[in-house]
């Protein structure tokens, strides 16, 4: 036997887990997939006293739209069940993009939104991705909801916001702006690894085709998802031209993103890549925003 | 209070069972030990290597990163379930056999329980779904050509059957 002995409770409603969370706080830990959590275990690198089970709170699994075009997406919802949802292609095609780059199928069928977010690691795509469409989360605990923005979310390598007692609930991705390209892209030595880096662009183009917004995030370039604001705001106000695209990456990759390198990549090859993925990813996402303002 | 055992009722290959068994139980030891279906290989158990692959409610998961009393009213489909006997291979194994996708056949039970239901929703698929479906599942012998090869057999000999 693998993990370490635990308590396993498995409540089949949001109230009832909210009110173990809430009573047994730091002592549990909650399950979504398992998919990092239980490698952990299995390595007894963690040992929780108590798992409390969210598989059978079904509430918390759904995709919708709400008025205004955002999507709604409950924190048990599978990366699976992501991936084959008829409205993520279109209301958020980002996140539509970078879902086939998470592990792989078997791991998707268990891996959560919710568990993925809540994990942090620095290497995962999710983070990203909900960093870069400026995604809002919701928890819950015993003292009722309360509403995160993301840029506060994460708080360094697999830390956040949450209290110990605190379940998060709903991730809504608000609608992308009409004149808006998007990337994802990420270099990894096998299908399925964690990526060696990545990054995800969001690059709006008004009416003139000059650049009115931009982000960059990436992926594996620090202790958390890193957002180059000052590479994106050398963006603004310019045609999206090759070189405009060199000078971002220049300072994405020199100066804004602080990779720790390891086994499959050094800092520099890190760097390089960084480098390489921001034109290209530039590239593509203002062939799709010029694209998104002609139709 | 953290050994105490919790019953499950679950169904393996068409037939119920009920064990007791301890929270920390993988799904994957649960299977070997308990039910003694060995089939279910366990290689890394940290969710790399895919030898674990079962269908839990027809979807293919790693059973090494579950708890059996997660399965507790779910539907498991293991390797021995695939065929009822040894004459009549599912058409998936008789391709492996017969394209030499396998060696020592350690990673198989993974790769055919990854496979089945990836056939199912892709009944023509390419080289590059192949190799993204089985992305997840690692083999130290073949060197995978023959396993591409065996599934593009299948495929074919399924999709003949078919029409
Ligand atoms: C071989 C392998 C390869 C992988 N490759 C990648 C990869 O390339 N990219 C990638 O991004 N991920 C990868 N993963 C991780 C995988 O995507 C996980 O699904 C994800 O990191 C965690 O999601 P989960 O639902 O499995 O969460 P769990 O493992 O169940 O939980 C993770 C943590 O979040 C907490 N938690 C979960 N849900 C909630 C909630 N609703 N509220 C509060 N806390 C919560 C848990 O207590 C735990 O601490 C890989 C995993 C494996 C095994
Ligand atoms: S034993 Fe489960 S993935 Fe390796
Ligand atoms: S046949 Fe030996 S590991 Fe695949």
């Amino acid at each position: 036997m693998k993990p370490a002995p635990f308590e396993y409770l498995a409540p089949d409603s949001l109230e009832e887990a909210v009110s173990l969370a809430a009573q047994h706080g730091d002592h549990a830990k909650l399950l979504a997939g398992g998919q990092s959590l239980i490698p952990a275990m299995n390595f007894r690198v963690v040992q929780p006293a108590m798992l409390i089970d969210l598989n059978r709170v079904t509430e918390l699994r759904y995709i919708r739209q709400n008025e205004g075009g955002a999507l709604a997406i409950g924190s048990m919802t599978t990366q699976h069940e992501l991936e084959i949802d008829g409205q993520v292609p279109d209301r958020v095609p980002l996140l539509f993009e970078a879902l086939p780059h998470i592990a792989h199928p078997q791991i998707r069928n268990r891996g959560t939104l919710g568990g993925s977010l809540v994990h942090a690691d620095p290497a995962a795509e999710l983070p990203v991705i909900a960093l870069a469409c400026g995604a809002r989360l919701k928890a819950r605990s015993r003292e009722g909801e309360r509403w995160i923005e993301i840029g506060s979310f994460f708080q360094g390598m697999f830390m956040t916001d949450l209290a110990p007692e605190e379940i998060l609930v709903e991730v809504v991705f608000p609608p992308m702006p009409p004149g808006t390209g998007w990337s994802f892209m990420e270099a990894s030595r096998r299908r399925g690894d964690y990526a060696m880096m990545g990054v995800a662009v969001l690059l709006r183009l008004d009416g003139e085709g000059v650049c009115a917004s931009a982000r960059l995030v990436y992926l594996n370039a620090g202790d958390g998802p890193v957002d180059a604001h000052e590479a994106a705001a050398s963006l603004i106000g310019s045609k999206p031209t090759a070189a405009a695209f060199e000078e971002a990456a220049d300072i994405a990759s020199q100066k804004e993103i602080d990779p720790f390198g390891n086994i499959h990549a050094t800092v520099d090859f890190q760097r390089h890549l960084a480098h390489v993925l921001t034109r290209r990813a530039l590239e593509q996402a203002s062939g799709r925003a010029q694209r998104a303002r002609a139709n | 209070m953290q050994n105490e055992l919790h019953t499950v009722h679950l169904t393996i290959n068409g037939k119920q069972f009920e064990r007791d068994v301890e929270p920390r139980t993988l799904l994957s030891d649960f299977l070997r030990h308990e039910i003694g279906l060995t089939g279910t290989h366990v290689g890394c158990e940290h969710g790399v290597c895919g030898a674990c692959t079962i269908l839990y409610d027809g979807q293919p998961v790693r059973s090494c990163l579950m708890l059996a009393v997660q399965a507790s009213g779910h539907a498991i489909s293991t390797v021995e379930g695939l065929s009822a006997n040894l004459k009549e291979l599912h058409p998936l194994q008789q391709a492996f056999w017969e394209s030499h996708g396998l060696q020592c056949g350690f990673c198989t039970p993974g790769f055919l329980m990854t496979l089945v239901p990836f056939l199912e929703t892709n009944p023509n698929p390419s080289e590059n779904q192949i190799r993204a479906a089985i992305s997840g599942n690692l083999c130290r012998c073949t060197g995978y050509q023959n396993i591409v090869k065996a599934i593009q057999s299948a495929a074919e000999r399924m999709q003949a059957k078919v029409a």
